[in-house]
């Protein structure tokens, strides 16, 4: 057992909060983690992304290597084209299919979309449809946790119980949000 | 099993080591060292002292201070901090420590959030400090701990080294044992905190007796391991967090020797050993090329070859990845997939509604009316972003508190208008000195404080001069009639360039304190709000 995955976004869209549940899940399981984060003035609307690495054997680097990785989760779909170089030939990515334009030189929205199209296995997810349908926009990251879920293999008790831990001492509706998020998201790739 | 950041793993370590007194400066990527002690239980019981403070000499000089007492203490703080803090750390080498004194500093190869990279372990070679350089999360939990009683053993301050990428990853650590806090002791011989010249000159000697104790110490420390290898053709030394990359990219047991070093004054048995035997060394070290330029010598010693990255086997500058090691190594790697053209890069930006953004349009306009001539010398914080598009506005960003003081220079010097932008928590951290030097040389200087109440960018550490900003300035000597707070918002904005042009025409210091606070700091105390209402 063994992952390595590159989570991408923009500073603001809750691309920690992920990192964290993710890394929670493994932990809870035993397994050895290494995660890898971006702090500071990057977190300020800029490039966003996140190493995480779990293994049962130890996992020494706290950075992924090119052609090793086996999942980039996205919650922006131009992010999800920065990490391309470094898939594993098997390698899965997973993106929010919605934009977040905050620089006057974003690409056409077009070819984004075309590109992660043609990825063969790629999943484009409305993220920010299913957030609101759970109802919290703010739980797109979630919704992308359960689309990423069958790939992360770490089963939903751990992946659910992970979201109960970081969102603990929240209201209970802030929780249920989250786990319905979850759940909207895994459904969304399972049904792809 | 935890799992913890580098920062927060030496942070626990520290407490578990008998940690008494804390203090800091935040700053990428130090800040979660000490965001862990404030929120630790031990802080919340008041077995902890832990303080952000001015600035980082301030906060290294208080822990000095609390050593002197007997206990154990820390300072935190990133590589750059360590300048501001460098007079209290040459000298507390000079007068050794008592309770054991830990002096933790995390370097920013790469410049992900600094403007140089420089490399801390220098820093040792001044003081002559020994320096803890944990490899992982696990030895960052550990370090505090032998730095505590390396100190205690040596009356000396011990630095602990970081990275960006160890402090700012998280990884599952065991910890252990906490053990006892010490009481306050005094030194037994405390004239050696009185570093008057003939005192000074016998510390100095004594320092240097004890080097070869410390090389010593670093030879049996576990923080330096030597694996023996059967093929000496290739000896791998690889410092700190690099050892981890050199472990990733190596996916059998070495054939080569390696060794591993994590603890200095450099192990220089163990090294004897390794050139000795092998016919070419590989130095990886996250950083400058500190270890290799020794071993390389002047002139280059022709045996064995030493490699790193002044040989430009590995980059000179940036920081390590697990790719960049196995090339130096010459070990096959799968070929890279197709990366894609399309991503545009996306620098980090003011949030939306942003003070900042008001006060940059602001002087956008108000230097409208001297194109060309009109300078902005600013500072370190969010505001230091005003430098990109759209606003475009500022001229300089070099260090804390540069910006008074350059623009007072550059005042001097002919140019005019001269503007100085610089936070409210950069002010208090080193540029008050800044202004009494303008005050006391009546320098025609507009200074723009942008007080948004926090210290914003490292993400919302209380600001040392909150709502005192004012009567700082007056009682330094500014003339009250030239001291004014405005409030960035649009529909201020033609009363607010009114104002700040009138003071930059005013021949003399004068200060507008722009207040209003950070919309991040805002924006969590009305969700806190809510939640908490939400509750009842």
């Amino acid at each position: 057992m063994k992952r390595d995955l590159i989570l991408a976004g923009v500073g603001g869209q809750g691309l920690l909060a992920l990192a964290a549940v993710i890394g929670e899940a493994a932990r809870s399981l035993g397994l050895y983690v290494k995660q890898a984060e971006v702090h500071g003035m990057a977190q300020r609307g800029g490039v966003v992304q996140s190493h995480l690495r779990y293994s049962d054997l130890p996992v020494h680097s706290p950075l992924v290597s090119t052609s090793r990785v086996d999942l980039v989760l996205a919650l922006e779909p131009m992010e999800a084209l920065r990490y391309l170089s470094y898939l594993a030939p098997e390698g899965v990515v997973i993106t929010n299919s919605a934009p977040f334009v905050n620089i006057p030189e974003y690409p056409d929205e077009a070819t984004v979309r075309q590109e992660l199209e043609a990825i063969e296995k790629g999943y484009l997810v409305d993220a920010v449809a299913l957030a609101k349908e759970a109802g919290a926009l703010q739980a797109a990251n979630m919704v992308m946790l359960g689309a990423g879920s069958s790939i992360l293999a770490l089963g939903d008790e751990a992946l659910t119980t992970a979201i109960r831990t970081f969102f603990a001492g929240k209201p209970e509706a802030v929780i249920e949000t989250n786990l319905t998020a979850y759940r909207l998201g895994a459904e969304a790739v399972a049904s792809a | 099993m935890q799992l913890l950041l580098g920062n927060e793993a030496l942070a626990r370590g520290a407490i578990d080591a008998g940690l008494s007194a804390a203090y800091a400066y935040p700053g990428t990527p130090s800040t979660e060292i000490t965001e862990y002690l404030i929120q630790s239980h031990e802080a919340a019981r008041g077995d902890l002292i832990c303080r952000w403070t001015a600035n980082e000499k301030t906060a290294l000089e208080a822990a000095i201070g609390a050593s002197y007492a007997g206990v154990r203490a820390m300072a935190s703080m990133k590589h750059v901090g360590l300048n501001v803090a460098a007079d209290p750390f040459v000298n507390a080498a000079i007068a050794g420590a008592n309770g054991g004194l830990l002096i933790a500093v995390a370097d920013d190869p790469s410049m992900h959030s600094s403007q140089n990279e420089q490399d801390s372990r220098l820093f040792t070679d001044i003081a002559l400090m020994p320096c803890i350089e944990p490899a992982d999360q696990q030895e960052a939990y550990l370090a505090p701990s032998a730095a505590f009683d390396l100190s205690e053993t040596h009356s000396i301050p011990v630095l602990v080294r970081l990275t960006t990428r160890l402090c700012h990853s998280r990884a599952t650590i065991e910890t252990g044992e906490s053990r006892s806090r010490n009481p306050v002791r005094l030194p037994g011989d405390p004239r050696r905190y009185i570093l008057l010249p003939a005192i000074a000159r016998k510390s100095y000697e004594r320092l240097l007796e004890r080097q070869p104790s410390l090389i010593s110490a670093s030879e049996e420390s576990p923080f330096n391991r030597y694996f023996e290898g059967p093929d000496t053709s290739l000896g791998i030394i690889a410092c700190g967090l690099a050892y981890t990359h050199l472990m990733e990219v190596l996916d059998e047991p070495s054939e080569h020797p390696i060794l591993k070093i994590g603890q200095y004054p450099l192990p220089e048995a163990l090294i004897e050993r390794m050139v000795e035997t092998c016919e070419r060394i590989l130095v990886i070290e996250e950083g400058y090329p500190y270890v290799e330029a020794k071993l390389r010598g002047i002139p280059t010693r022709p045996h064995p070859i030493v490699h790193g990255r002044l040989s430009r086997h590995l980059p000179r500058t940036g920081e390590l990845t697990p790719e960049s090691v196995a090339e130096a190594l010459e070990l096959p790697r799968p070929a890279p997939a197709k990366a894609s053209s399309t991503p545009a890069p996306r620098p980090p930006a003011l949030c939306p509604g942003c003070p900042h953004i008001d006060t940059s349009k602001l002087l956008k306009d108000a230097l409208a009316a001297y194109p060309d001539e009109g300078k902005i010398f600013s500072d370190i914080g969010c505001y230091t972003l005003a430098a990109l598009p759209p606003y475009s506005v500022i001229d300089t960003c070099v260090e804390m508190g540069a910006s008074i003081t350059m623009a007072k220079g550059a005042s001097q010097a002919g140019l005019h208008p001269v503007l100085a932008l610089i936070g409210d928590s950069t002010f208090t951290h080193s540029g008050m000195t800044g202004l009494l030097d303008c005050i006391n040389e009546h320098a025609d200087v507009t200074v723009v404080i942008v007080d948004n109440l926090t210290t914003a960018m490292t993400g919302g550490q209380p600001s040392s001069g909150n709502t005192r900003l004012v009567s700082i300035c007056t009682g330094l000597g500014v003339d009250p009639d030239h001291v004014h707070v405005i409030e960035p918002l649009s529909v201020n904005h033609e009363t607010n360039l009114a104002l700040l042009r009138r003071e930059i025409e005013h021949n003399g210091p004068s200060v507008v304190i722009s207040q209003r606070e950070c919309i991040q700091t805002a924006r969590r105390r009305a969700r806190r709000t809510r939640e908490e209402g939400a509750e009842q």
